[in-house]
């Protein structure tokens, strides 16, 4: 009897510790989870912001005359509130420097991935990434005060043509080589994951290595290789600083790239550094422009998430 | 007959050959171009701006004359903006990307996590600063102080870290969580105790790459409202009386590097800009050296460590 009691003891004992330590670990894993859904909470922030306050300015201004007027002049008494304005300075700026980053990111990537002796690649990768960690507005300096001159300057001896000191050309070239870094190691990656043994039956084919990289290996990682153009997208189409410093901030609707014009990004910018009072309908612009923004980025990913999804390639 | 195809093979060859030549000087023409745009950049810069560098610059306020401008409110700012990010991102990102590895089930909820913070990392910083504004500055009432423009930069390398951790986290081979939980460890025991300290040095590379993008961050910080021109410093975080910590300073208004080298460039006049280009340069130093550490941080794992 004694003992059978005892016994009982130590197991309710035991019992109660291991509570003990299940309600910690409890604990532990809802804080955790709660750090996880923190991401989620961002999103909601960030849509329910951008939705809240745009909503507010298409009370004042139709959608329809947001998306097909011509003019973008919201602090002016006669205000217009057209978004192709700003659009059209961001898709310029945009073409431009995906004109530089996707044909030298390609080459680079194929390469780095199928040509690169061991030593080369391991020096260039580090290298190309300190290139995306330098700070933006620092390019857009670089672009303002060395890349312009020299533009002016060819410009002017070759085809007799005035560049203005504001254009979306130098910004678009500069913002082109910062996004090489995002397109070429992306693009190697999935190069790199292409299994050696599709190299090795082309080579076996006779195939060179030229042959290899552009009908083997490129079309066997298109999946990837699209991802990583839609980054580079997203990413000049979301970037601020260079265009802010170097393509000037006079709203402008044209599709010239040596012309100045405003971004999307660049008049958030102009906004925020002056002085709106909260709740104005210029304070109510900037929301509408980002809410443009957040869509046209969204829309790329979409996109990309489509393409990766129809060219996967499953070994 | 049998002689001309051997010659007329071998001419194909070489010509395919040719090919893989030319290609390859492409691809390192193709890597100059963005070596050597970094070498012209930083040139450049150092011609320009490092005669302006010296102890001056960095504790002198901003002036309107060009060379009496320094940079001390700046670096002072993101010093004390990188503090509030740090706590703010590296708690949350970490805790998240265990939840994700070690304990989230596979559900739809987990699935949604997932997604968005993929897009989280590729929405524009631009945006993160129309959050804070929205939210920060006027919903909770931050004001456009050094807590709200700490917590945007959080905002904001909280993918990177959490993408970083995870990685760093799936490299650890299950057996040492069979091991651990073999000896009757539980969950947060061998998280704690055996998949924190493993993966501590890709956790390390992960953060410091999301600081570094944040100190060069600009457009969310502008957006939230920071000012351009700042004589003053903020309240001491730590003092000599009782109780020796001093949180003042969250709320005071502020500057940092990248809006004091932008102000400056967009000055019409060249002085201001000898002054960007040391700004910029103390800019690049700062991140390049954190960047490079990351890289080297990565380097001593993949020596050390072999499962």
């Amino acid at each position: 009897m004694n003992t059978i009691a005892a016994e009982e003891d130590i197991v309710s004992d035991r019992l109660r510790r291991r509570a003990s330590r299940h309600v910690k670990e409890r604990v532990i894993e809802s804080i955790l989870f709660l750090c996880a859904l923190f991401s989620v909470f961002v999103t909601v922030g960030i849509v329910w912001v951008l939705l809240s306050e745009s909503i507010t300015l298409f009370q004042h201004v139709s959608v329809w005359d947001f998306l097909t007027d011509t003019q973008w002049t919201p602090l002016f008494d006669d205000d217009h509130y057209g978004i192709m304005v700003l659009l059209s300075g961001t898709l310029v700026s945009s073409a431009v420097a995906l004109a530089v980053a996707i044909p030298l990111g390609t080459v680079i990537a194929i390469y780095l991935s199928e040509f690169a002796p061991f030593v080369v690649r391991e020096v260039a990768k580090p290298f190309l990434e300190l290139l995306g960690g330098v700070p933006t507005v620092v390019y857009g300096y670089f672009a303002l005060l060395y890349v312009t001159p020299l533009l002016q300057y060819l410009a002017l001896t070759l085809f007799g043509y005035n560049l203005p000191g504001f254009n979306l050309l130098s910004a678009g070239l500069v913002m082109g080589i910062m996004i090489i870094p995002y397109v070429s190691s992306l693009s190697e990656d999935a190069m790199r994951s292409v299994p050696m043994n599709m190299r090795e039956g082309s080579y076996a084919m006779g195939a060179t290595r030229f042959q290899t990289a552009v009908r083997v290996v490129t079309p066997a990682a298109f999946s990837g290789i699209a991802a990583a153009y839609i980054l580079g997208i997203s990413r000049a189409v979301g970037e601020t600083m260079i265009l802010a410093v170097a393509a000037g901030m006079q709203p402008n609707l044209t599709w010239n790239p040596l012309e100045p014009a405003a971004t999307i990004t660049a008049f958030i910018v102009q906004v925020a550094l002056g002085d709106l009072p909260h709740g104005s309908i210029g304070y109510q612009t900037i929301f509408a422009a980002g809410l443009t923004l957040m869509l046209l980025t969204l829309g790329f990913n979409i996109l990309g998430h489509l393409l990766r999804r129809r060219f996967r390639q499953a070994y | 007959m049998l002689k001309q195809d051997i010659g007329e093979i071998r001419a194909l060859i070489l010509k395919h050959k040719r090919w893989d030549f030319m290609f390859a000087i492409c691809g390192v023409v193709a890597l100059m171009i963005g070596v050597l745009t970094f070498a012209a950049l930083f040139v450049g810069m150092a011609i320009d701006g490092l005669p302006r560098l010296s102890w001056d610059f960095f504790t002198n306020f901003p002036s309107r004359r060009s060379e009496h401008a320094g940079i001390l409110s700046a670096w002072v700012g993101t010093t004390l903006v990188m503090l509030v990010t740090a706590v703010a991102a590296i708690p949350v990102g970490v805790g998240a990307a265990v939840y994700l590895e070690e304990y989230a089930p596979k559900n739809i909820l987990t699935d949604i996590i997932e997604i968005n913070v993929t897009n989280l990392a590729g929405v524009p910083s631009i945006v993160y600063g129309l959050l804070a504004l929205g939210l920060f500055v006027y919903t909770f009432g931050f004001g456009q102080s050094i807590l709200s423009a700490g917590l945007t930069l959080g905002l904001l390398i909280l993918p990177v870290v959490i993408v970083a951790t995870r990685e760093s986290i799936r490299s650890i081979p299950s057996v040492i969580r069979e091991g651990a939980y073999a000896l009757g460890a539980t969950k947060w025991q061998t998280t704690a105790d055996h998949i924190l300290p493993y993966s501590a040095p890709g956790i390390m590379t992960g953060i410091i790459i999301g600081m570094a993008r944040a100190i060069g961050e600009t457009a969310p910080v502008i957006t939230i409202g920071a000012l351009t021109f700042i004589a003053f410093l903020p309240p001491a975080p730590i003092q000599r009386t009782f109780p020796f910590f001093n949180f003042d300073w969250l709320t005071s208004s502020f500057t940092v590097m990248p809006i004091q080298m932008f102000n400056w460039t967009s000055r019409p006049e060249a002085a201001f800009h000898e002054n960007a280009a040391a700004a910029g340069l103390v800019l690049v130093f700062m991140t390049l050296s954190m960047n490079a550490m990351a890289i080297y941080v990565r380097y001593r794992l993949r020596k050390n460590i072999k499962w």
